[in-house]
């Protein structure tokens, strides 16, 4: 009860909203980024509208949620409890936001290579790799919505 | 997880499903300033269409699962006056967001009608319609509309 005492009320509307909204950024930018590269057929031009929708809409979203994400987590008092009081959907969040990150960070680093190798005339095939991993990004997303949601555990 | 999580969870998807949509066509809005030729603007259109499907199953669901979760929880009231203000910017979103939809559709007519003409090369009225300053205030309205519907649920007004 006294790590219960702890916790602030949810007062956190406004950390939510920043959170939520990113996190909406977040998937609209790997939806469209993903959807340009698999249809793009080898056309440069769609395949430059992938990356840089990954890169300008995908990344700054992934930056909201998160900075969303810690602030609710540090307005709700969740770090000063014992990790171990946790509960699972918050660390499920919080693994699938930082690996998601580090895989969107790899992800642009390939497809920056990717898009510079196309404009040489080297082929696209960065950027099918590229497009494979937005779509693991976007799977392990609605996995966080759907934890942030149902908060198993 | 209960059976009223499941379905808060489909309304969540549902509604990330619909502002993916939303994102999807400013993407699409934004790279159409620069296309003036008809290949490059019905190369767009499989991506359009991956908008018009996120879009259609995020309005769907957020309402079905919305009202749903309306009549399962007891905490909420279908009566409730900040879900009625969400349903009536459902319903001022979908008729904005279909009439948006009409006019960007205005591109790919005359682009198909240029190609049949055998005219592939830059076209100054295809740039036009690519740029639609109505089509841009239209969405404007349609994301406004949206973004007012996460504030409601966020922070449920009267509640």
């Amino acid at each position: 009860m006294s790590v219960v005492a702890t916790l602030q009320p949810s007062s956190g509307n406004l950390p939510l909203f920043v959170h939520v909204l990113g996190a909406m950024i977040l998937v609209g930018g790997l939806v469209a980024g993903a959807s340009a590269l698999a249809f793009a057929k080898g056309d440069p031009r769609m395949l430059r509208l992938g990356f840089w929708s990954l890169m300008l809409v995908s990344f700054p979203g992934w930056v909201i949620m998160r900075l969303g994400a810690q602030w609710i987590y540090s307005k709700e008092g969740w770090d000063k409890v014992p990790d171990k009081f946790v509960p699972s959907w918050i660390g499920i969040g919080f693994l699938i936001a930082d690996a998601g990150g580090l895989i969107l960070v790899i992800t642009l680093i390939l497809g920056g290579i990717g898009v510079r190798r196309l404009q040489a005339g080297k082929g696209a095939g960065l950027l099918k790799a590229v497009l494979v991993l937005s779509v693991v990004l976007l799977a392990a997303y609605v996995v966080a919505v759907w934890a942030m949601a149902g908060k198993p555990g | 997880m209960r059976f009223s999580d499941w379905i808060f969870a489909l309304h969540l998807l549902s509604a990330f499903s619909l502002i993916a949509g939303l994102v999807l066509f400013w993407v699409l809005i934004i790279a159409g300033r620069n296309i003036d030729t008809p290949g490059d603007t019905l190369r767009l259109g499989p991506v359009a269409r991956v908008g018009t499907a996120t879009v259609g199953a995020g309005m769907v669901g957020t309402i079905v699962f919305g009202v749903w979760l309306a009549f399962a929880r007891d905490s909420y009231a279908i009566w409730d006056g900040w879900i009625i203000a969400a349903i009536v910017l459902w319903i001022i979103g979908a008729t904005v967001g279909r009439k948006t939809g009409e006019e960007y559709m205005n591109a790919p007519k005359k682009a198909l009608e240029l190609e049949e003409a055998g005219q592939t090369g830059p076209n100054p009225e295809l740039l036009a319609l690519n740029r639609t300053s109505r089509g841009v205030l239209m969405h404007a309205a349609t994301s406004m509309v949206a973004l007012l519907i996460i504030i409601d649920m966020i922070w449920k007004p009267g509640a």
